[in-house]
């Protein structure tokens, strides 16, 4: 069968099934088990108010059960367990833990994570207000938003083929392709660079890659709330006297600092995900390994899910301070 | 606002120039990608494609045409044509005829020959060649050239990429294949967080905000933990590596934002219509698609997009359910990785296949981008 003509059928049987379902299940609901008359009329019809909800509830909490929450402990159980020919798993305690300790590569990764997480969602957020604040006033800033949101939808892949070629070096002597590289030479510099293969700073050429999809994230958000500041707190501080910068940074940035943090976290996860963009520019090779393609090679061409799953394990327990965060704000916000 | 207390800011025309040059920062890498998906690789290779819009100065080496066509006139054997296809501008500025020497003559003057004869180029490329005696040989005669060539764009990349190219480099399947596996991934997940959704927004049930609580967790776990636990699963129960696989795979993923984003949303849609609907006998289910659904268009269509951006971009997901050994079922982003590695430096290909996986998301973006800007505003977790 061709996979388009098995792609309508699963979108038909996708949604009539979902529709057959709610509906029903409502109707057996209130027409068998508990009917709406007789002389248990009105227990029945609490009764049945009571169970509906988790009718509603079932599909979509049963997927997010089984795609997302029971992985992360049967992902810590395989991280305790090593796979053996014929899928029997040994639970091997944390040997694969400190195997992976032991691998300098592993800490490559992290090292490069941590710049990674200290560098791309500062830029970010950093361009995104300025851009935000910028635009703010002046008539075609919708435009020059649009502009520079417009990575938000170019996959990571199709970015990092944009940048490779930014980043593209001809021997010496011909012509340049690259712009970075024309430009270096235009700047006095002698032979052209392969940048992506220069350890250590090989890493920034990446990330920029991420701080230009993000950057534009950042400025919607940043946008959105700095216009929502009361304008007589700006135009009390203009009363009072203070010039644009004081009131950009004494005024405006302190009543957004939890949509910055909101924004900063946010970014913080897409980095430690990261995963494309050295896939595809560099593989984690000239010493740009991140976690999650670690994983990956681990996953995928060592084929050991034991040290994969500890290293999957690794990004999880980076992610759960702001998971913790996440949850307890949004259980603030509910009361 | 800043006007406001007359001090009118004379950062204003900086504020004009930072912005334009933000702009053209974040524009130039995508519009080089762009230009040059329309070049040719000799263009590529001679030139960055900032210098696509001016006349670029080749050296091209052409071949005359070979003896057999030359004709016996007034007792010369005289061998005339064009150097330069019919349509193609190009002015020349110097020529030779030796590999040593390949700009010895101007255009207008006149070259003898090792083998015997004379050669005259003119500027636009038209030649003569004249000898006593009759031209030997099969080949004919090698002119290099230095010309000046006027800016040119093709859509040849286009077509080899997309139509006549090798079937293990065709866009065009794996932009069906990738056509395959976003639709249904964006559709389904919508529904049924909707139904749970409304269900969470407007229900009233024990264990309701814990419910809450779990789907914010789930928003931030990362996909990664995932990958192995889902990919034995899946070859566990038989579905392996394929469309279902996949498909599944990007509802379960999908799912936490899409709760997310439609319940914040249905929790602010007035409350007296929903109750009179209650009160006038509206089940919960008739509520749902009669009321909720269509009130909460704007909400659907965001998460919509956002779904179909990441699934269409997607490259993990696929290549861990998706894709086996045969690679029949390969997506665009996967079959630009595997040109990265085999092309490298065959800018011409690799610019044109991102640009056609690019293409629709960008298109979908500058459409809709109002729902995108309102999605993201209620997505992120405040």
């Amino acid at each position: 069968m061709h996979p388009a003509l098995q792609g309508v059928i699963t979108i038909a049987v996708g949604v009539i099934g979902c529709v057959g379902y709610f509906y029903f299940s409502n109707l057996i609901l209130d027409k068998f088990i508990f009917p709406a008359k007789g002389v248990h009329a009105g227990r029945n019809i609490n009764r049945a108010n009571m169970v509906r909800p988790w009718l509603f509830l079932f599909p979509a909490f049963f997927a997010l059960s089984l795609y997302l929450a029971y992985p992360v402990f049967e992902t810590l159980r395989l991280s305790l367990t090593e796979r053996l020919p014929g899928n029997k798993y040994v639970f091997v305690g944390f040997e694969n833990y400190s195997k992976m300790f032991n691998e300098p590569k592993f800490w490559e990764s992290m090292r490069n994570n941590m710049l990674w997480l200290i560098v791309v969602p500062a830029m970010s957020t950093g361009f995104g207000l300025l851009v935000a604040q910028l635009t703010d006033r002046i008539k075609w800033g919708n435009i020059a938003k649009s502009l520079i949101f417009m990575p938000m939808a170019i996959s990571f892949v199709g970015a990092s083929v944009i940048w490779k070629l930014v980043y593209d070096a001809r021997p010496e002597g011909t012509e340049q392709i690259g712009v970075l590289n024309a430009l270096y030479l235009w700047f006095g510099g002698t032979d052209p660079q392969t940048w992506l293969t220069i350890p250590f700073w090989n890493n920034f050429f990446l990330m920029i890659v991420l701080i230009w999809i993000q950057t534009g994230f950042a400025m919607v958000i940043l946008s959105a709330a700095l216009r929502g500041i009361p304008e007589e707190t700006i135009e009390a501080a203009i009363v009072d006297g203070a010039g644009p910068f004081q009131i950009f940074f004494k005024i405006k940035v302190p009543q957004i600092m939890t949509t910055i943090l909101v924004v900063w976290t946010t970014i913080t996860i897409a980095v430690l995900k990261v995963f494309d963009i050295v896939f595809a520019m560099t593989n984690g090779q000239w010493e740009t390994q991140v976690l999650a393609n670690y994983m990956f090679d681990k996953l995928f061409r060592a084929n050991d899910w034991g040290m994969g799953s500890a290293s999957a394990m690794i990004i999880m327990l980076l992610v759960t301070p702001i998971l913790v965060w996440n949850v307890r704000n949004a259980r603030k916000e509910m009361q | 606002m800043d006007n406001i207390a007359g001090t009118k800011s004379t950062l204003t025309w900086v504020v004009h120039i930072s912005v334009a040059v933000l702009v053209a920062l974040w524009l130039f890498p995508t519009l080089g990608l762009f230009v040059s998906s329309f070049r040719t690789t000799d263009q590529i290779v001679t030139g960055g494609w900032w210098k696509a819009m001016f006349p670029s100065e080749q050296n091209l080496t052409i071949r005359s045409a070979a003896p057999e066509t030359q004709v016996l006139a007034n007792g010369l054997y005289v061998i005339e044509g064009e150097l330069f296809e019919e349509g193609k501008d190009a002015e020349i500025q110097a020529w030779g005829v030796s590999s040593r020497a390949i700009d010895d003559y101007l255009p207008g003057e006149t070259a003898e020959l090792r083998k015997g004869g004379t050669i005259t180029v003119s500027a636009s490329g038209h030649y003569r060649m004249e000898n006593l005696e009759e031209f030997t040989g099969t080949r004919g005669q090698r002119v290099f050239v230095t010309a000046l060539t006027p800016p040119e764009f093709t859509l040849r990349n286009y077509d080899t990429v997309l139509f006549s190219g090798a079937a293990s480099e065709s866009m065009s399947s794996a932009f069906v294949n990738t056509l395959t596996v976003v639709i249904p991934a964006t559709i389904i997940p919508i529904l049924i967080a909707a139904f749970a959704a409304y269900a969470l927004a407007w229900m009233d049930f024990p264990g309701r905000a814990l419910l809450i609580a779990f789907v914010v967790g789930l928003l931030v776990v990362p996909l990664q933990l995932a990958l192995i636990p889902l990919l034995k699963l899946h070859l566990g129960i038989g579905i392996g590596k394929g469309y279902l696989g996949v498909w599944l795979a990007h509802t379960g993923f999908g799912l936490p934002l899409a709760i997310y984003l439609l319940r914040n949303y249905m929790v602010g849609l007035p409350k007296d219509i929903i109750e009179n609907a209650r009160v006038d006998g509206a089940t919960d289910f008739q509520i749902f698609v009669k009321l909720i659904l269509p009130l909460s268009f704007p909400a659907l269509a965001s998460f919509a997009i956002f779904q179909f951006l990441w699934t269409w971009n997607d490259l993990l997901v696929a290549k861990v359910f998706l894709i086996d050994a045969t690679g029949q079922t390969t997506v665009m982003t996967n079959r630009i990785v595997e040109m990265l590695g085999t092309r490298g430096g065959n800018w011409e290909i690799l610019a044109t296949a991102a640009f056609v996986s690019i293409a629709v998301p960008l298109g979908v973006f500058f459409a809709l981008q109002k729902y995108l800007v309102r999605g993201l505003l209620a997505g992120s977790v405040k």
